[in-house]
């Protein structure tokens, strides 16, 4: 049966060259990069040549780069970290109700500590509203953090505004790039960021290792503790072959970036609009300009996403869906409510998300196959009259 | 490998793919329309009785997997019953002659359960204004 993977959001297939470059350190190159001998030396080599290679794809110094075991400890160390350095300044976070979960719960889990959050809504394409941020800043303000670009719904927000209006207030702004790195050129100083969190397995690296961009002078409390690594911003022995391999991966989006966000475009709008020709009250989710050119979501009136999924799944393509009950949550998704959508939509969301690897071909298999099936459980959905 | 899709019991793949007295009824004596206030998901099922006896049961469901083969087995478990051995009917007793559900997936059954519930009393509203 033919296989098309389209849930790249998810997770990317590892790309060949950076599984080659990460072998060696699980085969040969073993040592401990704190070691002071030659087989700790080599590993320290290739460490620091990774943390260049990540460094050089945001604009940023290596040293402002610390290695983390994800995204989400990355978000942790982002939120947590600043939260605990800068509470004797004040206790008030500012974040956005379509923020992964990553951000969303950590944020939660501070206001058992005592701080206060405020949660700002999104318009109906998933953008924050720039007055609504300056609103709710008080003088208790340490931390603002928005997504870079939305997960489920690809929306990029206007970045560099958010950071002009945390830099007026003087404070911290950390955002969430882990979809849009290596997608979307992102240089941190000319947008003004001062945290950005990334993670590996979106970039066709493997998965649990990320890395945090602290803008040089910024203290964090670290949320590890234990030996100096990383300048003693996050203890432990290092993920030697994840580090090498981030390192690679982000060698390669540097390489590949503008090819492909033109290529990943074409073929996420050529989608749409092929759905679109065939099948009648689809609706784009998201920005329809300011998106990731990775991510194409759509709802399709009066069906639910999970009998899409599975329908789709039995002709071997792979896509996720906002519907409740699809990843063991009874909940829908929170980021399409947060649009506004009713069920019938938000319950009928598709998401297709796209990679270097997806061709023409997987966007015509979809074409062909799809239609068919939403026609059919159309004909079963008491919210769908021909 | 895995060819087992996703939580699913092979009956309920089988009834979500081909799901059973799946369509409309025109002047039903019962109908019933229900949503699930957990996930927005909607049941709406349609009984032909004649003299207490369920003769046809017909549905049409917006809802995931589950939702859609508990409607489908709901309907064929309806046939030929009496009003009275229909109400007892309940969501766990659908779920079982599906081989059962996931634990997360037990309220989209509920759909099931309230449906029935809603066509019968519909069914009895209407014959109470008649005689
Ligand atoms: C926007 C966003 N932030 C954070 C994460 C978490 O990254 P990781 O899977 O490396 O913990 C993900 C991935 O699921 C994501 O999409
Ligand atoms: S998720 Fe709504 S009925 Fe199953």
């Amino acid at each position: 049966m033919r296989r098309v993977y389209l849930d790249n959001n998810a997770t990317t297939p590892i790309a060949p060259e950076v599984l080659e470059a990460m072998l060696p350190f699980y085969r040969d190159n073993f040592g401990n990069p704190s070691s002071i001998h030659a087989f700790g030396r080599e590993v320290k080599v290739a460490i620091d040549e990774a943390r260049e290679q990540v460094a050089a794809l945001l604009g940023a110094a290596a040293e402002e780069i610390v290695f983390t075991s994800s995204g989400t400890e990355a978000d942790n160390l982002a939120i947590k970290g600043t939260a605990h350095a800068l509470r004797g300044k004040g206790q008030h976070i500012i974040t956005c109700k379509i923020e992964h979960p990553a951000v969303l719960n950590t944020c939660k889990h501070l206001e058992k500590e005592g701080f206060k959050v405020t949660c700002l809504p999104v318009d109906e394409y998933g953008m924050i509203r720039l007055e609504e941020l300056a609103g709710a800043i008080t003088d208790e303000t340490i931390l603002i953090t928005i997504m870079h670009g939305n997960n489920e719904i690809g929306t990029i927000q206007p970045i560099e505004e958010i950071s002009r209006i945390a830099r007026e207030r003087c404070i911290r702004f950390h955002t969430d790039a882990v979809q849009s790195l290596g997608k979307v050129p992102i240089i941190v100083q000319e947008l003004g960021i001062d945290l950005l969190s990334l993670s590996a397995h979106k970039l066709h690296g493997p998965k649990g290792i990320g890395a945090l961009y602290v803008k040089k002078g910024l203290k964090l409390q670290p949320i590890l503790h234990g030996g100096h690594q990383e300048r003693g911003q996050r203890a432990g022995t290092e993920n030697v072959a994840g580090i090498v391999a981030l390192g690679r991966a982000c060698q390669l989006a540097a390489q590949h970036m503008a090819d492909e966000a033109k290529n990943l475009s074409g073929l996420r709008d050529g989608l749409f609009e092929g759905l679109q020709e065939r099948i009648p009250r689809v609706k784009l989710n998201g920005h329809p300009t300011k998106r990731l050119p990775t991510t194409l979501n759509c709802s399709f009136y009066g069906i639910e996403g999970e009998s899409l999924l599975m329908n789709l799944d039995l002709a071997g393509v792979a896509v996720s869906t906002g519907s409740a009950c699809s990843s063991g949550s009874i909940e829908p998704s929170h980021v399409l409510v947060a649009l506004g959508l009713p069920p019938q939509l938000y319950q009928g969301s598709l998401r297709f998300s796209f990679s270097r690897y997806n061709t023409q071909d997987d966007i015509d298999y979809i074409l062909d196959i799809l239609p068919p099936i939403v026609e059919r459980l159309r004909k079963m959905s008491p919210f769908w009259k021909e | 490998m895995t060819n087992k899709l996703g939580p699913y019991s092979d009956k309920v793949m089988d009834h979500f793919m081909n799901p059973r007295n799946m369509g409309e009824m025109e002047d039903p004596d019962g109908l019933g329309e229900v949503g699930n206030p957990v996930c927005g998901d909607v049941m709406r099922l349609y009984l032909r009785i004649k003299d207490g006896i369920i003769l046809d049961a017909k549905f049409k469901t917006f809802g995931c997997g589950a939702a859609i083969a508990t409607s489908s087995m709901v309907t064929e478990m309806l046939k030929g019953k009496t009003i009275e051995e229909a109400k007892k009917i309940t969501n766990q007793a659908v779920a079982e002659a599906l081989d059962g559900l996931p634990p997360v997936k037990m309220h989209c059954s509920v759909l099931a359960e309230e449906g029935l519930e809603a066509a019968i009393s519909d069914y009895e509203r209407k014959k109470g204004q008649i005689s």
